[in-house]
């Protein structure tokens, strides 16, 4: 049996897993990180916008400060984050993105003088201070009082990524790339590593250490139409639910964007609508004014891909090879604003539409786009339930969002948690020993050895995986996505618990010597529809409607009952996850109220029978 | 009704002692706004779920899924078949070692690179946790930015007439890269540091100019001027060597 062994196993070789690595590296450990992919292709450098910290160098950020992004956090999560978490957090943020800057991101800077910005259609000005040149600037993002999104053009997360690496690079420390763990190394109380598969060669591989890290990022691919990389299909997640004791901490919340565009889901962004842009259907109708007379294409995301939704049930979408859509059209902002304010939208319509959105319309259609879920640990990283386990970034359940993200608070999250985590992992490595058993190493790889021939003997069934796949994405997209009622969460459960039973049933049907990515998939599909699963019973059970998790049967925010966060584990041999509620915050420095933003019904935690606040 | 498409896609997996090189060819319907990833997942999952390719982000951002289309290497997310024949064929990069397939291995390769050209900024500071950041002028950021958008996937490389023929040669992948180093004034490397690294038939004097690095570039970056004024200062700096002026 090949072994490696580390001090610190980083699963996952994005953000999060590099920062983590590169504190690990410089205090002198041995860090050694496994990804998918080359690290530079990592999902975070899809992140564009940017990464929010409270810097207040730009003259919309003025007065601005890490109390004031606290608040705008809290509230995005429409209090379902641990605010311990979120305190530290928005201490952190402003010295990560120096520390960044010092690492070599080329941060736009502040530009003093005159300029002009769009808000809502509308031209407005603005003065930059003179004694604030080149000092990072910051742009506006949704939800937040001021702007705090610090960014280089459009390719944040690229850069971060990049120079994240190059740091990765520079310590020396090793990235073993398409390399995928399939299981843990655990005795039921202490994590050793994990049994990793080889995806250039399809061998397995022990990697021992004394602390291991899930930083796998987030899992879309669980869903049909996403905005998320192929490889988010949740490696981390599946092998910490699958200890039977680490739990997922709220599976149930999971974001939506309203416009991904058809049939890819690559994500256009919200200034599109925030410019002017309007939502057409079927007819070239603007519906959304319809709904939201206000507010229309202006309504906050989630509203915005509620009355999408419902509009194409109403069967006013557009018919098309890849099921229904709508229309964004932003032809009437004209070519001068489309190609120097929305060149990013231009470009992405003509290289993945073959459209000119200057003359034509988008095809368009909300899409999963972020994961609050993940794997449960406490404010240091330290996962629930095995010690020696950890995660961060989009893999974990910190708990910093709660039940909703705030746009440039993921991208800030992977450095910020990767600093913080880092650290912690570090005094935890001080003086620590652990015994590898090897009859728990042999073990487990013994069961993945045994797991894998009956995949490729087809001993128990010729299931074809993709089939499953698409019946799982099938189910929580049309039943546990924006809008849910108790009905079709039900059906949801039922039909997706005979899914895993037909997942189990899985065979290889094509010659599987090698990477063969039917095998990776297959290798994945039990642990997938188990996470699927622990989405939809999680939905099922929350009987309110808080951030994300929204409830037609139950439509009240409900502080009284569900202030709370559903912690759900998976028993071997069980054909449904064990859910357990903690609460949402020890410490409430900001007592739970209105958001100021969406729609608002209160149930507060005082009040003895429901009513509407 | 779409087109129907023919595709011809290189087969072999290295692993397979039974496996020959060979090309399979199969046939799938257009369909609106299809792109190569929508059409090589369709497939695999439908017609051959032993295809390997690689896809990661697929908009363009992630590099992954480079590969020969129709002769010419290419971002396959970003290609849209409406702008190719009916019949495509598909290739692996050449320069990578196969994995198998269409998929290659990038990794092996641009890790060496970042090493060989020290691909992260010099300097000797120490950062200070609680000061304000050093100021840069937003222009300069923005300069930086541009070369920094490389997505490493490999076609300049593929392309490049010296790199198929010499493996040492760095690509102009690697010569970009310097030049952003030399644009910050955080890296404090001095001229003749990246003279050692790239100042040699490995480096910029590898180039044979050929330049098809710049006209395939999916990020389209200026590696024709890159090139050209590393070549200069490199140039200068030999002389300067020669004479002990540097």
């Amino acid at each position: 049996m090949e072994t490696e062994f580390s001090d610190l196993l980083c699963i996952g070789a994005g953000l999060a897993g590099e920062r983590v690595a590169v504190e690990a590296a410089s205090q002198g450990f041995k860090a050694l990180c496994l990804s998918l992919v080359p690290p530079r292709r990592s999902h975070s450098s899809a992140a564009q916008g940017g990464m929010q910290a409270a810097l207040g160098n730009c003259a919309m950020g003025e007065g601005d400060s890490p109390d004031v992004h606290f608040e705008d956090t809290v509230k995005g999560s429409d209090w379902g984050c641990d605010q311990e978490v979120a305190r530290l957090f928005v201490e952190t943020a402003p010295r990560a993105v120096r520390e960044m800057a010092f690492w070599g991101i080329p941060w736009n800077r502040v530009v003093p003088g005159k300029s002009t910005y769009f808000k809502g259609g509308k031209q407005y000005e603005k003065v930059e201070a003179k004694e604030k040149e080149g000092l990072i600037t910051a742009r506006s993002f949704g939800g937040t009082a001021k702007w705090r999104t610090c960014y280089t053009s459009d390719g944040t997360g690229h850069t971060l990524l990049y120079t994240m690496d190059n740091k990765v690079v520079e310590l020396g420390v090793k990235v073993h790339d398409r390399m995928e763990a399939i299981s843990l190394i655990h005795d039921g109380e202490t994590c050793m590593g994990a049994v990793v598969r080889d995806l250039k060669t399809g061998k397995l591989r022990a990697y021992l250490a004394k602390a291991t890290l899930i930083a796998t990022g987030g899992y879309g691919r669980i869903y049909r139409e996403t905005t998320n990389a192929v490889i988010n299909e949740g490696a981390g997640a599946i092998i910490a639910l699958d200890t039977g004791i680490v739990p997922i901490g709220n599976p149930e919340a999971v974001q939506f964007h309203p416009t991904g565009i058809v049939p890819t889901h690559i994500l256009v962004t919200e200034g599109c609508r925030g410019d002017g842009g309007t939502l057409l259907d079927v007819n070239e109708d603007r519906f959304m004014p319809e709904y939201e007379p206000e507010k229309a294409e202006l309504a906050s995301r989630d509203v915005v891909s509620r009355w999408m939704i419902h509009h194409i049930r109403r069967g006013l979408g557009v018919k098309g090879h890849y099921g229904d859509h709508l229309w964004l059209d932003i032809r009437h902002l004209g070519a001068h604003h489309i190609k120097t304010k929305l060149r990013e939208v231009e470009e992405i319509c003509n290289n993945f539409l073959g459209i000119d959105p200057i003359t034509q319309l988008i095809p368009v259609r909300p899409a999963q786009h972020y994961t609050m879920a993940g794997v449960r640990t406490d404010k240091d990283g330290a996962a629930y339930g095995l010690k020696g386990l950890f995660a961060a970034g989009e893999a974990a359940c910190w708990d910093l969002h709660g039940f909703n993200r705030l746009g440039g608070n993921s991208l800030a999250e992977t450095v910020v948690a990767g600093k913080i985590v880092g650290e912690k992992i570090a005094e935890f490595l001080k003086g620590y020993e652990v015994s590898f058993k090897t009859s728990v190493i042999r073990d487990c790889m013994v069961r993945d050895l045994e797991r894998i021939e009956r995949l490729v003997s087809c001993k128990d069934g010729n299931e074809d995986v993709y089939r499953i796949r698409n019946a799982m994405q099938d189910e929580l997209m049309d039943r546990v996505g924006i809008f849910r009622n108790g009905t079709d969460l039900q059906k949801a459960v039922d039909n997706l618990e005979e899914i895993y039973e037909r997942a189990k049933k899985v065979g290889i049907r094509s010659n599987w010597i090698g990477a063969s990515p039917e095998l990776t998939l297959a290798i994945k599909i039990q642990g997938m529809v188990r996470l699927a699963l622990c989405v939809a019973y999680g939905a099922l059970k929350r009987t309110e409607s808080r951030g994300c998790h929204a409830r037609e049967d139950f439509e009240a925010r409900n502080d009284r009952d569900w202030l709370n966060r559903t912690l759900a584990t998976w028993k071997e041999g069980d054909s449904l996850p064990t859910l357990n509620y903690e609460p949402a915050s020890r410490v409430i420095a900001l007592p739970p109220g209105s958001r100021g933003y969406g729609e608002s019904k209160i149930i507060s935690a005082d009040e003895e029978t429901s009513e509407e606040a | 009704m779409g087109r129907n498409l023919k595709f011809n896609i290189f087969r072999y997996n290295p692993l397979d002692s039974r496996s020959v090189p060979h090309t399979d060819s199969f046939s799938l319907e257009e369909t609106d706004s299809m792109t190569l990833f929508i059409a090589l997942t369709r497939i695999r999952e439908e017609q051959d779920p032993s295809l390997q390719f690689d896809f990661c982000c697929r908009a363009g951002i992630c590099g992954s899924c480079a590969m020969v289309i129709n002769g010419r290497p290419g971002l396959a997310c970003k290609t849209l078949t409406r702008e190719l024949p009916d019949e495509i064929t598909l290739m692996p990069l050449p320069v990578f070692k196969l994995i198998g397939d269409l998929s290659v291995d990038t990794g092996t390769w641009f890790r060496a690179m970042n090493e060989k050209v020290g691909s992260w900024i010099h300097t000797d500071k120490t950062l200070d946790p609680d000061a304000h950041e050093e100021r840069m002028d937003n222009a300069l950021a923005e300069e930086i930015y541009e070369l920094e958008r490389c997505v490493e996937c490999g076609c300049c490389v593929a392309s490049c007439g010296t790199a198929n023929m010499r493996e040492d040669f760095v690509g102009a992948v690697a010569l970009n890269r310097i030049a952003r180093f030399m644009l910050d004034p955080r890296d404090q490397r001095k001229e003749r540091e990246y003279f050692e690294v790239i100042g040699t038939d490995e480096g910029i004097f590898g180039c044979m100019g050929l330049l098809a690095c710049e006209d395939v570039c999916p990020k389209e970056l200026p590696l024709q001027d890159q090139l050209g004024i590393l070549r200069r200062k490199m140039g200068w700096s030999a002389v300067k060597h020669l004479f002990r002026f540097g």
